[in-house]
């Protein structure tokens, strides 16, 4: 095992990979000069020159051009930037993208992937930070993962560059550096596996992302007043581990689902929904849901602590939900 | 003479395949056999048909809501865009996409598209593939003018321009973006757009196959050499409603439509080609009863496929449909 961070891992992934399959090819803004605008492209500098390429502002082609390319046969993995700009190309996205191989009932192979960072940072404000990964879990079409650690980031996005469908790969931007121990030998992450992060018996919490590392924080000072946890990490969105988080209701009785995005019909409203249409028996009170309230991201760094949840609320939510 | 008679009349062939296709779409939409929404490509059929003389399968075209011309010349089954269009399992698409999305990777139509400009982002994709694989294919993107006004068509040109792309792009000008005529489309034309993205730009009679044949070659040639992108505008004529059903004279009046009917291309060619004495009525005759029988196999086809089995829905939206509730 050895220790790299989040960005070092997403671009280990990618070079391993282009460097056995001569089809892949990632494109997008800021990326073959200077390394990715969160450095992840730093070890593809000076690598491969015709297949680490630098695009124009252009969001609708930057994700059009992945589906043109994947038709034609190549294995493209665009850039999206910032995932706010998701939604400057979102055409091509929705409307191409995840529903070509439905339309054309299943002729198109449309193995491309659409990565980028995302979530919330300190004074992005609102163009520049929020958590849009639900979108893409609402619309059918596109596999959605949002690794929280290295570890995960580096066997998922192997995963990704191997699947013959489209995937959408969001990166919490306050991740980039985070680090932690990878296996030196090769391996990758089965999508719709979730992973539980740490072993509970009085309730579970089900989270991705950096609100993974949240309630990590939050079921350590839980302990502390007798309450023990069971964090269970998603990992992919699309599709989610429906029966890792039932079997853990059974055992816990509770559950809390804690996301950054808005709390209003955020995934976390799915998943609850859904462990109740399956497991109501098993609850003892009812499911508590953690997210941002439901305005814009503020810039001021009061407003954006008021807004946005942290490992405090998810603490709250469980001593809730477990003491009544 | 420049072209052999074969080539000539394969020309005329494909155009009169695709006014017969289209004839027999209107009839049977009319009558609630052929479904949803269909927009008709006659008047157009020069474009398509010189366009893809130029092309080999292995070329890849984007083409758009008007594309049953497109998937014709390109070499497409009529007998499997018949029974697309009417929702059966034997369709293109097995009944998920209609007349709008259809499409056949095998031979390189990388869709008909139900988003105005939707193909052009996606033909410059291929485009990409092509130059990093380093073969000599190219790309047509098929858009009306109602697309040259979207961001897609300013985004896409200017990529194609830098990274000088083989990608062709063919506005079919037919005057009408969906009940709307020029005054949608700000400067004299659409070819001048080209200037401003440093690429030829070149005007060309769209309802003259001839003309769109050499117009085009020149352009596939270039983006064979690596030279780059073209944008080609066809001037035309929808001398159909938008889509069947359209309310045209809410619009227009019927003596314009009278008017085109006399310039359209199949009429045009075969005086041309009578000029040349190539073409007897014996040819006429067996090239139209040729593609009515096409026609009315398809059609035969498709009125006896089953419609898809109910659960096939919920297939086809990735490659693992099986395992996972997604």
């Amino acid at each position: 095992m050895r220790e790299v961070s989040f960005a070092e891992a997403l671009g280990e992934a990618i070079l391993e990979e282009m460097s056995r399959d001569s089809t892949i090819f990632t494109y997008g803004e800021d990326i073959a000069k200077q390394g990715g605008i969160f450095g992840a492209y730093k070890p593809l500098l000076g690598k491969f020159p015709d297949r680490v390429i630098d695009t124009p502002i252009s969001e609708e082609v930057i994700y059009g051009t992945a589906l043109g390319a994947a038709l034609a046969g190549m294995r493209p993995v665009a850039e999206f930037h910032f995932a706010d700009f998701l939604f400057t190309g979102m055409s091509a996205i929705t409307n191409q993208i995840m529903k070509m191989r439905y339309m054309t009932g299943g002729q198109a192979k449309l193995h491309l992937v659409l990565r980028g960072p995302d979530g919330i940072t300190k004074s992005g404000a609102a163009q520049h930070s929020e958590s849009i990964e639900t979108i893409f879990m609402h619309i059918p079409g596109i596999k959605v993962i949002v690794p929280a650690t290295p570890y995960d980031m580096k066997g998922l996005f192997k995963t990704a560059l191997k699947s013959d469908d489209p995937v959408i790969c969001f990166e919490h931007k306050l991740l980039y550096e985070t680090r932690g121990l990878i296996p030196d030998e090769e391996y990758y992450i089965p999508f719709g596996l979730a992973d539980i992060k740490r072993s509970g018996t009085d309730v579970t919490i089900v989270s991705t992302s950096r609100m993974l590392l949240e309630s990590l924080k939050a079921a350590e000072h839980l302990q502390k007043e007798g309450i023990n946890s069971e964090v269970i990490d998603l990992r992919t969105l699309v599709p989610w581990d429906k029966k890792t988080v039932l079997n853990s209701v059974q055992k816990t009785h509770h559950l809390v689902v804690a996301h950054e995005t808005w709390k209003k019909a955020g995934w976390g409203a799915e998943v609850t929904a859904t462990i109740q249409e399956e497991a109501f028996e098993y609850l003892k009170s009812p499911i508590l849901r953690v997210g941002s309230k439901n305005v814009h991201i503020p810039f001021s760094p009061g407003l954006q602590d008021y807004v946005v949840p942290g490992y405090k609320n998810i603490e709250a939510a469980v001593r809730k939900t477990v003491n009544g | 003479m420049k072209y052999s008679k074969n080539f000539l009349l394969g020309l005329y062939r494909t155009m009169v395949r695709i006014r017969s296709f289209e004839t027999r779409a209107e009839e049977l939409s009319l009558k609630g056999q052929v479904l949803g929404y269909v927009h008709l490509y006659i008047g157009q059929e020069a474009i398509a048909t010189g366009v893809m003389a130029n092309l080999r399968r292995e070329d890849y075209i984007t083409s758009t809501h008007r594309g049953h011309g497109h998937m014709i010349a390109k070499g497409a089954d009529v007998n499997k865009m018949m029974a697309e269009l009417f929702g059966r399992v034997t369709g293109y698409c097995r009944g998920k996409g209609g007349s709008m999305h259809i499409a056949d990777l095998s031979i390189g139509v990388l869709g008909a598209n139900g988003e105005v400009a939707g193909g052009l982002p996606i033909a410059s994709g291929a485009g990409m593939a092509i130059k990093i694989r380093k073969t000599d294919q190219v790309v047509v993107a098929f858009f009306g003018d109602g697309a040259s006004n979207r961001g897609p068509f300013a985004e896409a040109l200017n990529w194609c321009s830098i990274f000088k792309l083989p990608v062709i792009f063919v506005a079919e000008n037919n005057h009408f973006a969906s009940t709307w005529r020029e005054e949608t489309t700000a400067g004299k034309s659409i070819t001048d757009r080209a200037t401003g993205y440093g690429i030829p730009g070149v005007s060309v009679d769209g309802n003259d196959v001839i003309a769109m044949y050499e117009t085009t070659g020149e352009a596939v040639a270039r983006a064979r050499r690596g030279e780059g992108p073209t944008l080609i505008e066809a001037d035309t004529y929808r001398i159909k409603g938008h889509y069947i059903g359209d309310p045209e004279q809410m619009y227009r009046n019927k003596r314009e439509v009278e008017i085109y009917w006399e310039k359209e291309p199949i009429k045009r060619f075969e005086s041309q080609l009578i000029d040349m004495k190539i073409f007897t009525d014996k040819d006429k005759t067996n090239i139209w009863s040729k593609a009515q029988q096409e026609m009315d196999e398809a059609i035969q086809v498709a009125q006896q496929s089953e419609w898809p089995e109910i659960e096939t829905a919920l297939e086809d939206l990735f490659i693992d449909d099986a395992g996972y509730d997604y």
